[in-house]
């Protein structure tokens, strides 16, 4: 049977690969894409650079961009999304932009 | 078992009657003027299978969430379950059995007075780490299964009945602290059941390392007074696409951790490539009993568990969710399979403005 003391070791052991692997694709030059939006966002992303940065710090830490949705709900979500992550008004209004170009 | 079913409460049809009304009625009064903030239901459905020790079970499963804006500062919102069980029907008989559950995993009306101060009030998920609040979603997760440590912190139902007041309290440039406190009355509604208990959660944001740190406390103020307290890493490294997600949880009978870490290469035409869709992932856990006086949802005796995810994130909302997890205990060791497909919806409830 598995140790608890080994199993600390295997997670410690997995974590520090896969933060080496990241570190060494973040080290290779070519600047990544964004993380997580999904196209229709990502495309928005280019006008909009708060919006796109307040989505990463608040918004794709759990979850990634629905693949589009009715404008009609937009602020729906974004109200949804205030109370979960704590936005400011300003944010959410970035944020309104950034989904409704 | 199946975050589902872990989940929680197991309702009466009459209640769920009763609650799904309510809805209807908060709907009813909804301005519909404002044309981005057309009341939604979203959520996800999906047919997830589980062979655990050489058992099979299956679950179709549907998660609707409602959330319904009145006026500027308020939002009702609303998350259920719906899901049928079939499993073997065991004692070498033939066929499967099946049990249905229909469950809200929440109903709750929020006040935003400002970014620092959001009154929550009705039937809300506990806020005690981050996985009921933030992962435990059929759309979101990337297992089918709940950490094991779960239950801890979550006064069994997982749910607490009374207020909230949550918020930021302290934004700057280089960081920031967001806060949730609660107090939740005991209840025994079959819909709504819930310990009498208080506690909250802090978490320090570093936006430039893209790093979440967070301390959680709870004590349940019924039979035997119990103290619960957890705590929280969470970091996506800039302009990757690699998270790690990670809890500990103590208890009064038990204790335990869980560690998880995903990532989707962005090398070979990017996320939206054939290739950057695959998702593996994986998930260490492990809890260590202290004793076994009371049944607080943990496995009975210390178990580990190592779990190998391989999602694929399909066009249109769609996810393909395996996983193999091999797990250690002195009751057995056993393996796990589990395979699912889910599909998430976002829709406006009525056509509205524009």
């Amino acid at each position: 049977m598995m140790s608890p003391k080994h199993g600390i070791t295997c997670a410690l052991f997995l974590a520090s690969v896969l933060s080496g692997a990241v570190s060494a694709q973040q080290s290779s030059g070519t600047p990544a894409p964004p993380a997580r939006p999904a196209a229709p966002v990502k495309q928005a992303a280019q006008n909009h650079g708060d919006g796109e940065q307040i989505f990463q710090q608040h918004c794709s830490r759990c979850h990634a961009a629905p693949e589009g949705f009715s404008p009609r709900i937009s602020g729906t979500i974004l109200r949804h999304m205030r109370v979960r992550a704590s936005l400011s008004e300003r944010e959410e209004k970035e944020l309104l932009r950034f989904f409704n170009p | 078992m199946l975050q589902l079913i872990a989940g929680l409460k197991i309702p009466a049809p009459l209640s769920t009657i009763r609650c799904t009304l309510f809805l209807f009625a908060a709907l009813a009064i909804v301005q519909p003027g404002l044309a981005q903030d057309t009341p939604l239901i979203s959520g996800g459905v999906g047919f997830l299978t589980e062979t655990n020790g050489g058992s099979t079970s299956y679950v179709p499963d549907i998660e609707p969430l409602l959330a319904a804006p009145i006026g500027q500062h308020i939002l009702v919102e609303s998350r259920a379950d719906l899901l049928e069980f079939f499993s073997p029907t065991g004692g070498n008989q033939p066929g499967y059995s099946h049990s249905h559950y229909n469950a809200f995993t929440y109903l709750q009306g929020d006040f935003i007075v400002s970014r620092h101060f959001t009154l929550v009030a009705g039937d809300y998920l506990i806020p005690f780490n981050t996985y009921f609040e933030r992962l435990s979603p059929i759309w979101i997760g990337n297992f089918q299964d709940a950490p094991l440590i779960s239950s801890i912190g979550s006064f069994s139902s997982g749910s607490g009945l009374g207020g909230q007041l949550r918020g930021n309290a302290i934004e700057r440039s280089k960081f920031s602290i967001d806060y949730a406190w609660f107090y939740s009355v005991r209840s025994s509604n079959e819909q709504f059941t819930a310990s009498r208990g208080t506690g909250g959660r802090a978490s320090l944001y570093l936006p430039n390392q893209r790093l979440e740190v967070g301390v959680s406390y709870d004590r349940l103020l019924q039979g035997t007074h119990e103290n619960f307290v957890g705590t929280h890493v969470w970091w996506e490294p800039k302009d990757t696409a690699f998270r790690l997600r990670s809890e500990f949880g103590r208890g009064q009978h038990a204790q335990g951790y869980w560690v998880e870490a995903d990532y989707r290469t962005q090398a070979f035409g990017g996320l939206d490539s054939a290739i950057g869709r695959i998702e593996p992932v994986f998930r260490m856990q492990q809890t260590f009993r202290r004793d076994s006086i009371a049944n607080d949802g943990l496995p009975s005796v210390n178990t580990q568990r190592a779990d190998f995810g391989l999602d694929y994130n399909l066009p249109h909302n769609t996810r393909i969710i395996t996983s193999y997890a091999r797990q250690f205990s002195d009751n057995g060791n056993r393996n796990i399979w589990e395979t699912g497909i889910v599909y998430r919806f976002l829709i406006p409830v009525w056509k509205g403005k524009r």
